[in-house]
């Protein structure tokens, strides 16, 4: 059985595309050799777990609207470096299939095959005028930091 | 008992042990779990990974060239 004391916890800040990979690729690795794992995301990383992954009109006012849509969905992230008007993130898409390296996209299928908890920022959604069904359903709740440290106590913690 | 065979010989960190992970929690007790994979850092880890989340590790063999076969029972 697995060990149910290793835990890792990541807080995933960033919605870069490159950084999401990073969260995933943790996330997935830590789930496979046991490891219980927790995902909060939060501000961009709320861009994630976006159901419409492109570019969509999300959110309560006219300016959160506005801010969806410019933000995006997971299909549309950014790179941090070399994003070049998003062509960057295409290219790394190509260079990763082409060496037979897990794309986002399967990262996080994964990552919901291993069963990842994966939760929403309460505070942020707030701001940006998300809802809870704005996200993928496998969004398991909506949290503040109280109940983060709760959840993450006793393992390792990081923020992406 | 059922025998699965997986081949991650063509797949790279975390994703050899990630799918060698989905493909165990499919299976029933006693099945049998064959994965094909490369030397270096798969062959090091898949198989202590098995092990440290209580599966038995029946055996370790070589195929051909870079490629090793692990047999897993669940």
């Amino acid at each position: 059985m697995a060990k149910d004391s290793k835990k890792l916890s990541i807080i995933a800040f960033s919605g870069d595309f490159d950084k999401l990979t990073a969260v995933f690729t943790l996330a997935t690795g830590a789930a496979a050799v046991g490891y219980e794992v927790n995902i909060f995301f939060t501000f961009w990383g709320l861009d994630a777990i976006k159901k419409k992954k492109g570019r969509a009109f999300v959110g309560g006012s006219k300016l959160t609207k506005m801010f969806g849509f410019m933000m995006g969905g997971l299909k549309v992230a950014p790179n941090s470096k070399f994003n070049f008007w998003g062509i960057g993130p295409k290219i790394f898409r190509k260079l990763m299939k082409k060496n037979n390296v897990a794309t986002l996209e399967e990262l996080v299928e994964a990552a919901i095959a291993l069963e990842v908890n994966m939760y929403a920022c309460e505070m942020a959604m707030h701001v940006l005028g998300l809802k809870k069904e704005d996200f993928i359903p496998e969004v398991k709740d909506v949290l503040g930091v109280a109940t983060f440290l709760n959840l993450s106590d006793g393992g390792q913690t990081l923020f992406i | 008992m059922a025998t699965k065979v997986l081949d991650i010989t063509k797949e790279h960190c975390p994703m050899t042990f990630v799918k060698t992970k989905i493909e165990l929690s499919k299976l029933s007790e006693g099945d049998i779990l064959e994965v094909l994979l490369a030397e270096g850092e798969p062959l090091d880890n898949v198989p202590r990974n098995a092990v440290e989340q209580g599966y038995d590790v029946i055996s370790v063999e070589h195929v051909e060239g870079t490629t090793h076969k692990v047999t897993i029972k669940k």
